[in-house]
């Protein structure tokens, strides 16, 4: 699967597309490929700070439960709700299925990111381990 | 999220080749590079409820006892009575220490009158061997780890027997559930052929011969015969929920050194009335002194969140008494249920505990055991 030009990426395996000072966040193919079936993701509540680097909710497939990291600091303006009822839409389509919405605090640290030739070459280093 | 890679150095199964060519991913279990799931854990656990699946359980360790005093040793060794079984039938049993914890759990079965192939987990086989060497210095019995001779496959699954049945020309419907027979599959003589699994189902798992052409060409034809009634190969993700909801205890999680056979409640396998066994004498006084402290139970989870491996119970007051043993989605189920220890006084089904999940308690409650159970 490709890995959208327009997006950024933390080396957690989330992605991020910006549209002036919000960002919609979500996780990228090789993390849905690497949990297997995804039946859960905790998300936090319109309103909530997120802070770039730390955890912002989580991710459940049956086999194990994974925090995700915030590629930014900002405010939450909305969490996905559709993902309640289908989580499995994470590993079918996840560079679609976001999971929140964030007005950023600090745009600068979108510096920090990486591009989406970076985290392909990143992946491929991981993955040959 | 993070990710981790397996660790390098790790034992292959003679069908290794298959499952990296079936994109298959791999984890390191009991020391070992295991496919743990091929096409998706939930598809492949609902395959194996309504359909089949071919599991690759290669890894898992056969210890040979042989010689006029064989079944003496294995009345030893095991807490199952082994002088119950006929030729040509197996049972589960476990490898105890003094003090009636467990060493292992495993299955016996009676080849002859002088012959037992004990099957046991992969990540304690080594050990398992060594001790019953041990052990059995004061038998007239030989102690051979045929592990590497024999690549095991396990077919589960309501159509199980449909699918092997085109593969071998042994009557496979006569064979009752935890016996085995000796027959030709697939061409290849001599396949032990036992009615047993760890999934729930009704199944086979069979022992073929470990070098790399038949045991592949085997686990081909068995894909092969199974994709019309829609088969598909499992992996140990699937493996681990299927006998999660069938409440079937898994080595170093439900049951180790450190639990006993009473706390596990697995005492139906146990038979104190046997003359002699290691760990008989302090199961007896635990049983005297009054039985255990606390037990495993059922738990499904009452409210979003999933309880897991390590994670505390709570009681009604937010005390913690216990911990999870194995906890995961129900995939047939579609439920969220968990494997736990706590007090007896607190084991009762419908007793409201919870489980804390990230800091957060989720509210739980004791149901009865297994959570699945097949129909007939």
């Amino acid at each position: 699967m490709a890995y959208p030009n327009h997006y950024r990426y933390t080396r957690e395996h989330e992605w991020i597309a910006i549209d002036g000072t919000t960002g919609t966040i979500g996780i990228t193919d090789y993390a849905q490929n690497s949990l297997g079936d995804i039946v859960f993701a905790d998300l936090p509540k319109v309103g909530a700070t997120v802070t770039a680097g730390q955890s912002f909710g989580s991710v459940e497939s049956v086999k194990a439960v994974s925090d995700l990291y915030a590629p930014v600091s900002g405010t939450v303006t909305a969490a996905n709700e559709e993902l309640n009822s289908s989580p499995e839409k994470i590993n079918s389509a996840p560079h679609e299925s976001w999971m929140i919405r964030v007005q950023l605090s600090n745009p600068a640290e979108l510096n920090g990111l990486l591009t989406a030739a970076q985290y392909e070459a990143f992946i491929a280093e991981e993955t040959a381990h | 999220m993070s990710a981790s890679a397996p660790a390098a150095a790790l034992r292959k199964t003679p069908l290794y080749a298959l499952h990296r060519a079936l994109r298959a991913k791999m984890v390191d279990f009991g020391g070992w590079e295991m496919p743990v799931e091929y096409s998706g854990l939930i598809a492949e656990h609902m395959a194996v409820r309504t359909s089949a699946g071919l599991f690759d359980v290669s890894h898992m360790g056969e210890i040979q006892l042989r010689g006029p005093e064989a079944l003496d040793a294995v009345q030893h060794f095991c807490m199952n009575d082994a002088s119950k079984l006929a030729e040509g039938q197996a049972q589960y049993s476990a490898l105890l220490t003094e003090q009636g914890t467990f060493l292992d759990d495993i299955l016996v079965h009676k080849l002859s009158p002088n012959d037992y192939l004990l099957v046991v987990n992969a990540g304690t086989c080594a050990k398992d061997f060594a001790w019953m060497r041990q052990q059995s210095q004061r038998f007239h019995c030989h102690v051979s780890d045929y592990s590497a001779y024999y690549s095991q496959l396990a077919i589960q699954g309501p159509q199980a027997l449909a699918i092997l049945q085109t593969l071998t020309p042994v009557d496979l419907a006569a064979i009752k559930n935890y016996w085995f027979t000796w027959g030709t599959v697939c061409g290849v003589a001599n396949v032990l052929i036992a009615r047993t699994g760890y999934t729930g189902e009704d199944g086979f798992e069979i022992y073929v011969p470990a070098d790399e052409a038949i045991s592949q060409r085997i686990w081909s034809e068995v894909r092969e015969a199974g994709n019309a009634f829609g088969l598909l190969p499992c992996g140990l993700g699937a493996r681990n929920t299927l006998r999660l909801e069938a409440a079937m205890p898994l080595y170093g999680h439900e049951i180790d050194e450190h639990t006993n056979v009473f706390e596990a409640g697995l005492e139906r396998f146990c038979k104190l009335d046997k003359p002699e066994f290691l760990g008989k004498q302090a199961l007896i006084a635990a049983r005297d002194a009054g039985g255990p402290r606390r037990k495993l139970v059922g738990l499904e989870m009452m409210e979003r969140g999933i309880g897991r491996d390590g994670y505390r119970v709570l009681d009604a007051t937010g005390q913690p008494i216990g911990l999870v043993t194995s906890g995961s989605p129900a995939p047939f189920l579609q439920k969220n249920i968990a494997l736990a220890y706590v007090p007896v006084e607190q084991s009762a089904v419908g007793t409201h505990l919870a489980v804390e999940v990230r800091q957060q308690p989720v509210a739980a409650q004791v149901v009865p055991l297994p959570f699945y159970r097949r129909k007939k």
